[in-house]
């Protein structure tokens, strides 16, 4: 423990690469062991978990010898680092076990699942910033006045509404009581299996397909689901979009645009907005993770075909696989997506450079 | 409670020139009071969690019914039917009555979880910042380790572990909680470890273990009971999922995030099964919310301007 007051550090005249080289390998470098940590707290679950990973291979019924056989087989009889060795060389070659539930390769259930939620998630960011993102900016220009409030009210129940809650009381009043929209599901029941799964987004392989019927039928399921979706990231990004607006409105720039006589428009938009447009980026970077967790609840209530379904089903079911396989997929875009928000800032935004 | 009605005791909280330390400190926290009382909206936040607690403590005295007798013949009737205020659920059980002693189970959850979360991040936090060296790059690796992982999924794949339950549910929500703090907590023990007093205490002779539990996490309290505060919204959520999910309390246990499952499947025909609890669960995190807000606006008002 060293409190020395800080000395300026020497000089080193070694030669260096450049700096983005180095910036590259470092952020990297932190890729690799954030993902690592995440295996390996994955591992370390299914380690303390209290079902028999032996019994769960063989059955319950098995001979003495049997059981040793696996056990050695599963690799359990080395110690808990080579085993997580073996789990992450699993794992890179794209290898989550097998799930006991539905008899299949893991990676080949989640590859199947996927693509739902990607559809469900990308249109409920779609729709909170479509809508957060001009709230943001009316909240902030006109402070205090109603749209602010309005913007407040908002963000208040956003944070503060059960997900699920929420969901449940659309499909009452939009679903039961007022018809507008299908019920829960991605499609109708006529139009199952009339669109080929190409890209296994619904809606796009329906369009491609020129499925009109089908189409709407897809629209009227996602857009309940979505929508719920889209208000949560609605509530966040509306809100910092808020307050970077803020921000650069009470900037000195600012007030030298509206002294030259600069619309407010101009001032807003293309001055003011200008400047927000990178921190933007990775908000809804950031938006976009959350809603693949948000998205968990969602998918149960709506019977959504996707990862968060089709964790909370194998959990159920006891099958870890599954759900360890699905936890280090939806972490791994977790990480993946923070670090891209925050590599977006590095790069597009030359003060933070 | 304010001690307004007591001059002597206002004019002693007031005192331009404080005589003692804990004159000092009780004027602060006053100060600190007078300011969140002129927050309407954080005192009604304030009002509603203490009406809350009241009920949770009150509960079998203000239940009309047994929350777990059930009477097939009532079942599912709408609110206001022969006593039941709220109505009555598939069982027949009287909603009002499991809607107070669910306040018990969601109250019991997240203080705890404000405990043990907090606490955990308080302690790697405070090491970290204040060993420095390799442990602090280890242990603020695992820290974003940590905050990495999607919440709500970690709290799955841990519940899926330990077993479904409210305790297993209180650990597994603590154990995705705490990366904040921790950092929170680091930050904090920064700035205060090369400070004066804390060289000052050194050259008593006092060891990293006196000096972090006794000079550093005082001084780290105040920043992480705002935090808590406004994370319990988030807790009272995540609890709430776990036990729609049916990963949390286990039936019959009142607790709401489990009644508004067991009200699904009676949605359409049945609205206030689900509804109700659902309507209790929104009103106490917004009251969390609201006085968080308030909290943060009295303590950190820099926070707050945006």
């Amino acid at each position: 423990m060293t409190d020395e007051p800080a000395c300026p550090a020497p000089s080193r005249r070694r030669p260096r690469l450049p700096r983005w080289t180095r910036k590259l390998a470092g952020t990297l470098a932190s890729v690799a062991a954030t993902l690592l940590g995440l295996l390996f707290v994955t591992f370390m679950i299914g380690r303390v978990m209290p079902i028999d990973p032996v019994l769960a291979v063989i059955g319950e019924r098995a001979t003495q010898e049997q059981y040793e056989q696996t056990y050695r087989e599963l690799g359990l009889d080395r110690p808990l680092l080579a085993q997580f060795g073996i789990y992450v060389s699993d794992v890179l070659r794209g290898d989550l076990g097998v799930s006991i539930r539905t008899g299949k390769p893991v990676s080949e259930d989640l590859a199947r699942v996927f693509p739902a939620t990607f559809e469900l998630a990308t249109l409920g960011t779609l729709i909170g910033v479509l809508l957060g993102v001009p709230l943001g900016v009316a909240a902030a220009v006109w402070r205090g006045g109603w749209v602010d409030q309005t913007a407040r009210v908002v963000g208040l129940i956003g944070y503060s509404m059960p997900i699920f809650w929420l969901g449940l009381m659309g499909l009452l009043v939009f679903y039961g009581m007022l018809g507008w929209v299908s019920g829960p599901g991605r499609i109708g029941i006529f139009h199952q299996g009339v669109v080929e799964p190409r890209t296994g987004l619904l809606l796009l392989d329906a369009l491609l397909q020129g499925q009109w019927a089908a189409f709407k039928s897809a629209l009227s399921h996602i857009i309940l689901p979505a929508g719920l979706l889209g208000y949560y990231s609605m509530a966040y990004v509306s809100r910092m979009t808020r307050s970077f607006m803020l921000e650069q409105l009470s900037a000195e720039y600012v007030t030298t645009a509206r002294v030259k006589g600069l619309s407010e428009w101009q001032v807003v938009w293309g001055h003011a907005f200008r400047n927000i447009r990178v921190q933007l980026l990775t908000v809804i970077a950031l938006a976009y993770a959350n809603l693949l967790e948000g998205s968990v609840l969602t998918e149960i209530i709506f019977a959504w075909p996707g990862i968060g379904s089709y964790i909370t089903t194998s959990l159920l079911a006891n099958d870890m696989n599954s759900v360890l396989g699905g936890t280090v997929l939806v972490g791994t875009i977790f990480v993946l997506l923070n670090i891209l928000s925050d590599m977006l800032y590095r790069f597009l935004d030359p003060r933070a450079r | 409670m304010s001690g307004a009605t007591r001059p002597g005791l206002r004019a002693w909280l007031l005192a331009e020139e404080p005589t003692s330390r804990a004159q000092a400190r009780a004027a602060a926290w006053y100060q600190g009071w007078l300011k969140l009382r002129a927050n309407t909206l954080a005192m009604i936040g304030l009002a509603i969690l203490i009406l809350l607690t009241v009920c949770a403590i009150l509960a079998p005295w203000l239940a009309t019914h047994d929350p777990f007798a059930q009477d097939l013949a009532q079942r599912l009737k709408p609110p206001g039917w022969e006593g039941h205020i709220f109505g009555t659920d598939s069982l027949g059980r009287d909603i009002y009555s499991r809607l107070l002693h669910g306040a018990r189970i969601s109250l019991y959850i997240v203080l705890l979880v404000a405990l043990v979360a907090p606490a955990l991040g308080l302690l790697i936090g405070t090491v970290a910042g204040y060993a420095g060296g390799w442990i602090d790059v280890l242990l603020m690796r695992l820290t974003d380790i940590f905050l990495a992982f999607p919440r709500l999924i970690l709290a799955l794949a841990f519940v899926a572990a330990l077993g479904a339950g409210i305790e297993n549910a209180v650990l597994a929500i603590s154990l995705t909680a705490w990366p904040p703090y921790a950092r929170i907590a680091r930050a904090e023990t920064l700035t205060i470890r090369n400070s004066d007093f804390i060289h000052a205490i050194r050259l008593q002779g006092a060891g990293p273990a006196r000096i972090v539990t006794r000079h550093v996490w005082p001084l780290c309290v105040s920043s992480l009971v705002i935090r808590v505060t406004l994370d319990m919204a988030g807790i009272i959520l995540t609890a709430a999922g776990l036990g729609f999910l049916g990963l949390g309390a286990q039936p019959p246990s009142p607790e709401w995030g489990a009644m508004i499952s067991e009200g699904r499947k009676y949605l359409l025909d049945h609205w206030w099964v689900a509804t109700i609890p659902g309507i209790a669960i929104f009103t106490v995190s917004l009251a969390f919310n609201l006085l968080g807000d308030g909290l943060r606006d009295v303590f950190d008002p820099k926070e707050s301007a945006r």
